[in-house]
């Protein structure tokens, strides 16, 4: 069967509902997202990439792939290299034996992306599914037609160091035993989620994000450091990949699929309330870049003020969702 | 976010791509659609990327100026800081610190200036000048 690429929000998610999809898994983007718990926010002021700390709205990178391990009570493959030798001699075998092949990459080394979108980030996906010549065939979700790339650069970006190092990996599925979704497993991972929302800890959840506003508040208005913190919110629940307002929509596509599987017609009202909140989150997405462009004068209290209301919001929308699963 | 909400008013940063988005069709299905561009994400990568041109033009003067070598140069223009400068080359932070001065510079090996051309993807011989 001829490989069938898909556009997809982001890639993780996309990467692996396409490999499935290739192996006969009925399994679009959101469904991998919402069947491995993918919704998350965290607050790690003590991780910093160029200088502001890390802010997420999904759990950790490779978290989605092996979470959908059990549900579809697979065997996957995962395998690093020392050498980038070793790991273009091992990606051309498992290429030339017919095997589509998950990479996790750099995305400052990949020329085929756009200049201004090419930062030191080391947890990109992206699959091969041929080579022709010296240049590599490549499904990557985030692009809406497969591109190329030569293998010098595909290296380099495989091998790319830092901060997530990926240090060559490659992953493929071994076996799937079950091509299809339980009613269990959607329901077991909406709990799962509810419970990643609301958690004992202060920096994950809800709670990180009251930590996050309190931070935002404290903020002084006229240092050029303070826009820069406020777009940074913004870039990581918008321009990295997440479908809108960050990950929110795409869960809430999830949750119309598993009032089907999972036969819950209620969890259609739940997709229903979340693109809601997800509507909040991109108000405060186009209010922070506001105040990051000038057009509006930079208020770090109104920042956290609405930020305190999506927690206040998804805290009453987690806490409910977990009681009807 | 309804279908004929996904902002289709063009980024600059996309390059001209266009990213996928989830939004509630006239039916109320969640469905992909591409979106051409959000003005406030252009807004807040403009001012990221903005952020790291102007350190690597600054550098660029401290350059000229012969108060840092064009390692600091290098480093920023390729959207580093010392810290992952240090994890990328293998050397300890307080070296690459040395090394971004023009003094610590001069004494680099031919093999240190290697590892830190490999590290930058930058011939050496253009790493020892601005471009």
């Amino acid at each position: 069967m001829s490989f069938q690429h898909q556009h997809a929000a982001h890639c993780e998610s996309g990467v692996i509902s396409n490999l499935l999809r290739h192996h006969g898994v009925p399994m679009s983007e959101s469904l991998a997202f919402g069947l491995s718990a993918g919704l998350a926010f965290a607050y790690l002021p003590f991780v910093k990439i160029n200088g502001l700390p890390l802010i997420a709205y999904r759990s950790l990178p490779r978290s989605i792939i092996k979470g959908l391990i059990g549900p579809l009570a697979a065997r996957f493959r995962f395998e690093t290299f020392r050498s980038p030798q070793a790991g273009q001699q091992r990606l051309d075998a498992l290429l030339a034996s017919g095997q589509i092949v998950g990479l996790q990459t750099s995305v400052y080394w990949l020329p085929y992306f756009p200049p201004d979108m090419r930062f030191h980030f080391n947890a990109h996906n992206l699959l091969v599914y041929g080579k022709e010549g010296d240049d590599y065939l490549i499904s990557d979700p985030v692009f809406e037609e497969p591109v190329r790339c030569a293998s010098a650069d595909l290296s380099r970006a495989r091998f790319a160091k830092g901060a997530l190092a990926p240090k060559g990996l490659l992953y493929y599925p071994q076996s799937i035993a079950r091509k299809s979704v339980t009613p269990e497993a959607v329901r077991a991972a909406i709990r799962k989620n509810c419970n990643r929302m609301l958690p004992p800890v202060p920096i994950a959840g809800v709670r990180g994000m009251r930590l996050l506003a309190g931070k935002v508040e404290k903020l002084p208005a006229a240092d050029p450091q303070s826009a820069a913190f406020i777009g940074h919110i913004v870039r990581m629940q918008e321009e990295i990949g997440t479908g809108g307002a960050g990950f929110r929509f795409i869960y809430a596509a999830f949750l119309q699929e598993a009032a089907q599987l999972a036969q819950l017609p209620t969890l259609a009202d739940f997709s229903e309330r979340l693109t809601t909140i997800g509507d909040g989150w991109r108000s405060l997405a186009l209010k922070a870049a506001r105040m990051v462009k000038g057009r509006e004068p930079v208020d770090p209290a109104a920042i956290a003020n609405q930020l305190r209301e999506q927690a206040a919001r998804e805290e009453a929308f987690f806490r409910e969702l977990k009681t009807a699963v | 976010m309804d279908l004929e909400s996904v902002p289709q008013e063009g980024n600059a940063t996309l390059g001209g791509h266009r990213k996928a988005m989830y939004a509630k069709d006239a039916n109320g299905r969640m469905v992909i659609a591409p979106s051409a561009g959000w003005e406030a994400e252009e807004i807040v990568t403009s001012h990221a990327v903005e952020a790291l041109q102007a350190q690597a033009e600054q550098a660029r003067e401290r350059v000229k100026a012969g108060m840092a070598s064009p390692l600091e140069f290098w480093m920023y223009e390729r959207r580093m800081d010392v810290a992952l400068l240090s994890q990328t080359s293998g050397f300890w932070q307080w070296r690459v610190k040395r090394h971004l001065r023009p003094e610590g510079f001069a004494k680099l090996s031919l093999k240190q200036l290697e590892r830190y051309a490999d590290a930058l993807g930058v011939a050496p011989a253009d790493l020892q000048r601005l471009p």
